[in-house]
């Protein structure tokens, strides 16, 4: 176990952990911002309900993003310093960016929202929900960009032996950034519906029929279906961009091991890595061209072609990313993708009709749904960053260039387990108080924060 | 002026906002379990920071940030440098947060007060880690010909750093009952006073002696001479006049004090850093400086720019905050947190 082997757990475990809750927030602020301007505009009591509803679990998942954030922050200096002065003078500047424009705005108007509520008036209060959710969803734009370059280098030159910046609008303007940041809003929106649309058919069905939960309910399947509909059409478009600018992400994603033309999809493939062959597969002809193209014939550059390609240009080396899990956690992505649009439609269907009592087994499946678009944004970030490999700035930059050369494989050590722990120990502290408070009574919320107010004790 | 001189006065203007609202959110968390003797009054005292902690701490990320874009060098040397001494810091970083918005959501006393020692200890580790990091940076750390750190956990723990530590554990911790004495009313507010009388003295010696020290200790006798000009001077006088300051209840000067003392010890130390800002104790050709760890002329551009516009902005919005949420809070006041 090397210093190397260890920081990359450690990236791996600390990124998808703060993306859990990246996604409900950015998705979840939206979503209560709608529902406390729907209380501004008709002064119904019950949109004010679901506003402080869904709002308390808003801040307890919030806390999670925020302070799994910091450790991100740091480890780009921690773990991977010599990363940091190659490219520092690109890569900083997005995430400075992000501090100022982004975190600024998202933890100082929440503070404002949570404790403004009688302290300023209604307008101020609302603009303070919707400047959290737009800070939140700025956030992403910038770290995506930084992301990005990584993808697909923009505006930059080799100079003093590290990458210089030499154009600030191509980092913005990177069409990487712009597939890849819908895709992910798109996503965190559909994460958000379906948290809402679960917990409403948990209380519709286990506990209360209250207005509050019917509202919910459509409200979240609405916002479901709209997410997953439209991440499904951006990944298309992601794909097609992807094809382009990183061939040998594709041929990972399909376990193409040579050039075909017309290019078949594979459905099922069982492969053997080592010699790149397949052992048993199942493939639709032709659909893996009209994926790229949009037309049933096209070149679609396989594995070994783009290896001697990458050897061509690059020299000598292993440019091969990980070809199972590139290809399981592109499936897993792309399946979950579309389970949770029969599911999302469905229930809208059902809310439409004003159906709201779910057979028991439809119940399982609405209630458990919730977990598909955290694990769909779990394999979407591990194929995009693992299929990447070996590099860490795509063309300029390998992974195994970019650890910390004097941090050592025990002090990583020392820090990958210490964050797994407090991760774990918090996971579960979190997911204790978000079922006590999504199976809250809402007519309750009133009393509690009376308690607030009136003396408990003293 | 070049843009490197005024990314690394950025760069300090960052860590004193940082030092100063942190360093108040950092005494009231020491102190919130000394303060309240019950449970409403402890949370009427975790409620005074309540809406500002999370953007108080974002002077910390942009600071980090702001070192990236500017000097990757630095940021990169420094966090690789001491990591041991940062994660030790970032788990304290991670608890405090959560326990903050997680401590009065559940009615169970056992759960609180274990929060309220999860809030104390998480605020006094990095109280005392800021010391012990500002010290290492000029008393000077091992950086070899490449900017990488040779040294170990235990090379950030000498004497001078730890006095440095405790130094700035007792001036947050001052800080944050002086800005407590400003929110509170009642017999709330009596504690707070008391408290911050209490610490005024401990605070004023360990500040002193960590100067006093400082001239053996680090480079900074030969850069200022005997006289030092105006900035240490300043802070040390606002320290003083605390214990008068609070002798004739002017809480609200004393607060300004020690906010002066926090600004002008962290321009003093940045002075004597500049124009390194990482110093080699191996060598001193072998030092950070603002030129040979910074960006490129293009970025500290770029970065000047988004600065310019944006730091007015936030400082705007964030001292509206504290205006909205000006009154003072007693046990009977409705309370969030
Ligand atoms: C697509 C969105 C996205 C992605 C890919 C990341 N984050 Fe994040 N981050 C957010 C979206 C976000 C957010 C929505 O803005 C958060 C999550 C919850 C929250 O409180 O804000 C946040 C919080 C957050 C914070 C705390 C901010 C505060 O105190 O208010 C920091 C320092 C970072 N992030 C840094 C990072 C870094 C360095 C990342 C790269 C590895 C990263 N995040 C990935
Ligand atoms: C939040 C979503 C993200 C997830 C889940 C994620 C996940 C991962 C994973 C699993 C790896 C390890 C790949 C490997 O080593 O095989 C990795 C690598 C990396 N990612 Fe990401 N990533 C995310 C976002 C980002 C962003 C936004 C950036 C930069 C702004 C970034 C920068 C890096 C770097 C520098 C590496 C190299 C270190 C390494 O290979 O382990 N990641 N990421
Ligand atoms: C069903 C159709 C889908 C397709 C065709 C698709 C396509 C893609 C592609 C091609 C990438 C890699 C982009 C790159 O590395 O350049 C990607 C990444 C990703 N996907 Fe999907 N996706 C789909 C569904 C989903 C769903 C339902 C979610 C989550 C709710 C999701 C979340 C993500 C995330 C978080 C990433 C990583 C960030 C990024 O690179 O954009 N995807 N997707």
């Amino acid at each position: 176990m090397d210093a190397l082997f260890l920081a990359r757990w450690q990236f791996a475990i600390t990124t998808v952990y703060h993306f859990f809750f990246v996604p409900v927030t950015l998705g979840l602020s939206i979503a209560v911002a709608i529902m406390q301007t729907a209380y501004y505009r008709t002064g119904n009591e019950s949109y004010k309900k679901m506003t402080k509803f869904w709002g308390k679990l808003f801040l307890i998942n919030f806390a999670i993003g925020v302070v799994t954030g910091i450790v991100q922050e740091f480890q780009f200096g921690m773990n991977w310093s010599q990363y940091s002065r190659f490219m520092g003078d690109i890569f900083g500047a997005p995430l400075a960016i992000e501090a100022l424009l982004a975190f600024f705005m998202e933890s100082t108007f929440l503070g404002v929202w949570v404790f403004g509520w009688d302290k300023l008036p209604k307008k101020a209060h609302l603009a303070s929900i919707w400047l959290v959710a737009v800070g939140s969803n700025l956030s992403a734009i910038w770290i995506l960009a930084a992301n990005s370059f990584m993808q697909q280098p923009v505006g930059y030159a080799i100079r003093n032996g590290r990458a210089e910046m030499t154009d600030f609008f191509a980092l913005i303007t990177n069409g990487h950034l712009w597939v890849q940041f819908p895709h992910v809003f798109f996503g965190a929106v559909a994460t958000a519906g379906f948290l809402i649309l679960s917990i409403s058919a948990f209380q519709l069905v286990k506990k209360q029929k209250h207005e509050v939960f019917l509202k919910s309910f459509k409200f979240g399947a609405f916002y479901a279906l709209v997410g997953s509909v439209l991440v499904i059409l951006v990944g298309h478009n992601q794909a097609q961009y992807m094809i382009k600018i990183q061939p040998m992400k594709m041929a990972a994603a399909e376990a193409l091991w040579n050039t075909e033309n017309p290019a078949a999809m594979s459905l099922f493939t069982f492969g053997d890595e080592k010699n790149r062959k397949d052992v048993f597969a199942i493939k639709i002809p032709g659909a893996l061209s009209f994926l790229a193209y949009n037309k049933f014939e096209g070149e679609v550059r396989g594995i070994n072609q783009l290896q001697a390609e990458a050897e061509q240009k690059f020299g000598p080396g292993d440019y091969v990313p990980p070809v199972a899990i590139s290809y399981w956690t592109f499936r897993i992505m792309v399946g979950a993708g579309f389970l949770m649009l029969l599911i999302a439609a469905l229930s809208l269907y059902k809310a439409m009709k004003n159906r709201y009592e779910l057979k028991p087994m439809m119940y399982k499946i609405v209630f458990w749904s919730m977990l598909l678009p955290v694990v769909a944004n779990t394999t979407g970030w591990l194929f995009t960053e693992i299929a990447r490999q070996p590099w860490t700035v795509f063309g300029l930059f390998q992974t195994a260039q970019s650890v910390s050369n004097t941090v050592s494989a025990g002090e990583v050590l020392f820090s990958l387990i210490a964050y797994t722990l407090i991760y774990a120990v918090l996971m579960v502290i979190m997911i204790k108080l978000m079922i006590k408070y999504a199976s809250r009574n809402v007519d309750d919320i009133e009393a509690e924060e009376a308690e607030h107010t009136v003396l408990s004790n003293a | 002026m070049d843009l490197n001189i005024i990314w690394f006065i950025l760069i300090t203007i960052l860590f004193i906002g940082f030092f100063f609202l942190e360093g108040f959110d950092y005494g009231v968390g020491i102190l919130l379990p000394f303060l309240g003797k019950d449970d409403r009054s402890r949370r009427a005292v975790i409620n005074t920071i309540g809406p500002h902690w999370d953007g108080n701490e974002v002077w910390l990320l942009t600071a980090g940030g702001a070192s990236f874009a500017a000097f990757p060098n630095w940021y990169a040397t420094m966090f690789s440098g001491f990591y041991l001494a940062l994660v030790v810091m970032l788990l304290a970083l991670i608890a405090r947060g959560v326990a903050f918005e997680y401590r009065s959501k559940k009615e169970d006393k056992v759960w609180r007060t274990r929060w309220d020692w999860v809030i104390f200890i998480s605020s006094f580790i990095p109280a005392l880690l800021w010391g012990v990091a500002i010290s290492n940076l000029i008393r000077g750390v091992p950086i070899d010909e490449n900017m990488n750190f040779t040294g170990n956990f235990f090379t950030l723990l000498n004497p001078y750093s730890l006095v440095g530590g405790l130094a700035s554990l007792a001036l947050f911790t001052l800080h944050g009952a002086l800005f407590l004495s400003l929110k509170l009313t009642d017999e709330l507010l009596d504690n707070a006073r008391k408290t911050a009388k209490k610490l005024w003295l401990p605070a004023t010696v360990l500040l002193f002696a960590y100067v006093i020290y400082g001239y053996f200790e680090t480079d900074m006798f030969s850069k200022l001479g005997v006289n030092p000009g105006v900035t240490p001077i300043i802070a040390g006088a606002a320290l003083l006049s605390v214990g008068y300051l609070l002798k004739i209840q002017k809480e609200g000067w004393a607060f300004i004090m020690t906010a002066l003392t926090i600004t002008f010890s962290t321009i003093t130390v940045f002075i004597g850093l500049f124009p390194r800002v990482m110093v080699s104790s191996l060598n001193p050709d072998w030092s950070l400086t603002i030129y040979n760890a910074s960006s490129s002329p293009y970025t500290l551009q770029v970065m000047s720019i988004v600065a310019l516009i944006f730091v007015p902005i936030v400082l705007g919005y964030q001292i509206w905050t504290y205006w909205v949420f000006r009154k003072r809070l007693s046990t009977k006041s409705k309370l969030e947190y």
